[in-house]
């Protein structure tokens, strides 16, 4: 096999950040590449330069034996390569069609010729297993199907090489599968891909070859077959990372957050909610199991005021709150780390330190009489970035140059740093390298120690497992399964979480395994996401 | 070709860039002189005499720059938050109905009670004006465009009506109330010219916003809705509220202007007060890149173009159209430098690169 792309010490600097140092990477024609690395390793620049957003100062790129200068997506996609960006650049009242051949010009001059654009489209799906179909609109599609469009989209306009950068974190495992299974027949068939993850167990799945990045430099690129977990690990951070974490036995004190039979619609104005009731308790830890778009954002929504309720009731330490305003949620004590940071968790115009007082910006002591404290400020959005671990040339950058995990950081920092007895956390590791993870899940559990109610809405049902004293499993709106942590077994939650109507009440178990059994598989299994 | 700066640049280079963009401005608008078969060299020179060269000039520049200015500075608050308030036209007039109401009919006070509460009522009709869509946007999601747009004809009628008719000067020409009270008006600074006291007023009010965005609590709320809506409602930051205080406070400021024309200029409420400054204000705010100190620098320099060009017209018969477009040049290069600001030109930075490189390895 010849190599396809040859990026030879490639180097970028952003203003006192050294972003890439000298980057070497090779993929070969048909290799599936994984690229891995900390939060703020370098992975999504380096990409990006290859795409033609970032101009390197140094460095040359070699694709398909010629050298080439890409200075634009546009250039970047004329040349065969494509990249599937996070969060998608799709249309959502268009067609399928009418999104893949948006900026593309017809074979018939002014005339759209959508027949031939839907037979290339269905060609393009079959060939590759992705079961799209050009007619259906894209606010219809799941995140899974909206994804492969972008992938069409890029096969489309003649894609050799395809760049995607955190595809999964997006994804349910199920999604994850059909997408490696088509990631595969893509390699099969010539194309060669550029994997970003976090989850080394895809890593280990999916791809040929790794390299991994370590501060904007290559640490080793390595044959997937030929190492593991452990070692990619001990690699990326450069120390020996076990993610052992110690939970000690749970001492839940009092309810504080009560949800009784909640009724909410979503944003189309069908029911999302139907009768969720929980209960969070003073130092404990409530996992709330599912798979996305169950009504698990509707649910986080409306316990901060962000979403009114159409039935039921929330108290927050005995007291109603449903309908409130998030302010007034703020000042009873209720913090929230929201599902996406960059539009709800954060101002990307903002500096750092503007964007550490959301929500305590009228707060003694960032202000007082109305007047702002900028040194007070400055000063304590310092201390977060220390305490936290937020890798950042200064206070004053704006807040979308940071990379995704230290934004994350930022945000968990500034919700768990204000005064607060409950804290929601909806999928507080999402892009996070297993470092950070490592740290998210220290701080959540000091949290518990600290005598606050947690609920813990997530995807990931490792996370749930290894963080929680209790899981909660949600389905369609409703609670469908609710047992205690040592009693919960992975399979079972597993079904529930797809929907599989069978009532697990506590007691109802599988007993065939001793629980000590059942803890080493946990132990396991946590393991192997490190 | 470009590419997304990590930050946008600093004041200086701002500032650099944009004389650059005002030069090239200057330097098309002299292609289009020639083309009108006049010396750029000597229409320039008409330009600046008229605008800077006499004391007449130079007081005509600062006194159409001052109402630009007021109405400028609310039209930067209103942006800031991402509310797109066109009504400042109207917000001018009723300002100037109010604070001649007060000038008129309420008294004898002595000058330094009169003077403060005109202006105060000025302030005070503007955000009145300004709180109507304010409140129809933030609690009836109805769009605050049409809304200001359809008020600023309401107020221009209105007060047309009122001078035509229960406001008219007894006895009087022209469609005009009586003079207001001396105690109302603003002093002139430098008699015989027309420079008044508004000057003063409106620098001080520059400060007083630029302090307000980045030193308050409610300058903060209003940059976070305009930033960032979804996640300033998320941290309990009431967005409808700020819409409110925000359209209310735009007024004012526009409000402020008209009883700057009336208190300053005419002494009394006329036709016709406003030659667009509610319009023009939009374009002065956007030229000083919504920050207030920026906005002065651009009420000013629009001042001085417009003033200049009637010199420029008079000495040497270049069409006032063609210093409208020079004008519009002028908006056109200094907003173009926004994408300067904000990316970097890729090409210009490798030149930039290997010049520094250059001195390095000379140094090294
Ligand atoms: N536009 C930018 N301006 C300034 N600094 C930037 C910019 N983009 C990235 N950086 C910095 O460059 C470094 C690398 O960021 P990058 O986004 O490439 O990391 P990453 O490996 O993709 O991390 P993550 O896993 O968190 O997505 C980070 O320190 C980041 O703060
Ligand atoms: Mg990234």
């Amino acid at each position: 096999m010849a190599p396809i792309l040859c990026m030879r010490g490639i180097t970028k600097h952003f203003p006192g950040v050294l972003a890439n140092d000298r980057i070497d990477l090779e993929v070969e024609e048909g290799e599936i590449h994984a690229l891995l690395g900390e939060n703020g390793a370098g992975k999504t620049t380096l990409m990006n330069i290859l795409y033609g957003l970032y101009e390197p100062q140094e460095g040359e790129i070699v694709f398909q034996g010629r050298p080439i200068k890409v200075s634009s997506p546009h250039q970047a996609i004329g040349l065969g390569i494509g990249m599937v960006h996070q969060h998608f650049m799709l249309i959502p009242v268009f067609t399928v069609a009418e999104n893949i051949i948006l900026g593309l010009r017809s074979s018939r001059g002014l005339v759209l010729d959508m027949e031939q654009v839907q037979r290339r489209i269905l060609d393009l799906s079959e060939r590759y297993g992705l079961g799209i179909d050009p007619n259906a609109y894209i606010w219809q599609l799941p995140v899974g199907l909206q994804q492969r469009v972008e992938i069409i989209k890029a096969l489309y306009r003649g894609a050799k090489l395809l760049i995607l950068d955190e595809p999964t974190a997006v994804l349910t495992p199920q999604e994850t599968r059909e997408l490696f299974h088509i990631l595969r027949s893509l390699a099969q068939q010539g194309t060669s891909i550029i994997f970003i993850s976090h989850k080394l167990n895809e890593v280990m799945a999916i791809s040929d070859r790794v390299t991994v990045l370590r501060d904007g430099r290559v640490v080793n690129t390595v044959l997937t077959r030929e190492t593991s977990q452990t070692e990619l690990a001990c690699m990326m951070v450069g120390r020996e990372v076990v993610l052992r974490i110690e939970r000690p036995p749970p001492a839940p004190g009092e309810p504080v957050l009560e949800v009784n039979d909640l009724h909410a619609l979503n944003d189309k104005g069908l029911p999302a909610l139907e009768g969720v009731s929980l209960r969070v308790h003073r130092g404990e830890i409530l996992g709330l199991a599912g798979v996305d778009g169950n009504g698990q954002i509707e649910l986080a929504e409306s316990l901060v005021g962000l979403r009114r309720p159409t039935g039921g009731k929330i108290l927050v330490k005995g007291r109603d709150v449903t309908g409130s305003l998030p302010s007034t949620l703020i000042r009873m004590g209720v913090a929230c780390i929201p599902q996406d940071r960059k539009a709800i968790g954060s101002i990307g115009e903002f500096s750092l330190a503007e964007n550490v007082i959301l929500g305590s910006h009228d707060q003694p002591p960032f202000a007082r009489h109305g007047l702002l404290n900028r040194q007070a400020i400055r000063r304590y959005c310092q201390h977060l970035i220390s305490e936290f671990d937020v890798r950042t040339p200064g206070v004053d950058l704006q807040a979308r140059a940071l990379s995704g995990g230290n934004l994350q950081k930022l945000i968990l920092a500034r919700e768990v740093s204000r005064p607060h007895d409950i804290l929601i956390a909806v999928q507080p590791t999402r892009g996070l390298d297993v470092g950070a993870t490592e740290f998210v899940y220290r701080r959540l559990l000091e949290e518990r120690q600290n005598g606050k109610a947690i609920l813990l809405i997530s995807t990931e049902l490792d996370e749930v497992l290894c963080l929680s004293d209790r899981i909660a499993v949600i389905y369609e709106g409703r609670i469908v399964g609710e047992m205690r942590a040592e009693e919960a077994v992975a399979e079972e939650i597993g079904l529930l979480i797809a929907g599989s109507r069978r009532e697990i009440g506590i007691g109802r178990r599988d007993e065939s395994r001793s629980t000590a059994d059942r803890k080493n598989s946990f132990a396991k299994e946590t393991r192997e996401r490190v | 070709m470009f590419e997304r700066r990590a930050q946008p640049h600093g004041t200086l280079a701002s500032v650099i860039l944009i004389a650059a963009s005002l030069i090239l401005a200057l330097l098309m608008g002299a292609g289009l002189v020639a083309l009108a078969q006049v010396s750029p060299w000597e229409a320039y020179r008409a330009l600046f005499y008229g605008a800077f060269g006499r004391i007449y000039g130079l007081v005509d520049t600062f006194v159409k720059g001052t109402p630009l200015l007021l109405a400028g500075l609310g039209m930067v608050i209103a942006f800031k938050a991402k509310v797109w308030n066109v009504g400042a036209e109207g917000q001018i007039y009723i300002g100037a109905l109010f604070a001649v109401w007060i000038g008129l009919y309420v008294g004898p006070l002595p000058w330094w009670l009169h003077l403060p509460l005109a202006l105060l009522a000025g302030a005070l009709g503007g955000g009145l004006w300004g709180l109507i869509p304010g409140v129809l946007k933030a609690y009836l999601k109805v769009n605050e465009v049409i809304v200001t747009l359809m008020l600023n004809y309401i107020a221009i009628l209105f007060v047309s009506w009122l001078v035509h008719g229960p406001m008219e000067e007894p006895g009087g020409f022209m469609p005009q109330t009586p003079r207001v009270a001396t105690t109302a008006q603003l002093p002139p600074l430098f008699p015989p010219t027309r420079l008044h006291a508004g000057v003063l007023v409106a620098l001080a009010a520059a400060l007083l916003v630029y302090f307000l965005l980045f030193h308050t609590t409610l300058g903060y709320r209003i940059r976070a809705v305009g930033a960032g809506p979804k996640a300033a409602r998320f941290r309990g930051i009431g967005v409808e509220r700020t819409v409110v205080q925000v359209m209310v406070l735009s007024g004012m400021l526009a409000g402020l202007a008209g009883a700057n024309e009336v208190l300053g200029i005419h002494y009394r409420l006329l036709d016709g007060i406003s030659p667009g400054y509610g319009f023009t204000a939009m374009v002065v705010a956007l030229l000083g890149k919504l920050h207030p100190l920026g906005v002065v620098a651009a009420s000013f320099l629009f001042a001085s173009l417009s003033v200049g060009a009637d010199m420029m017209q008079k000495i040497v018969h270049v069409p006032i159209a063609i210093s409208r477009v020079i004008q519009g040049l002028v908006v056109l290069c200094v907003l173009g430098t926004e994408i300067l600001l904000l990316y970097d030109l890729v090409p210009l930075r490798r030149l930039h690169q290997r010049f520094s490189s250059l001195r390095f390895r000379r140094e090294g």
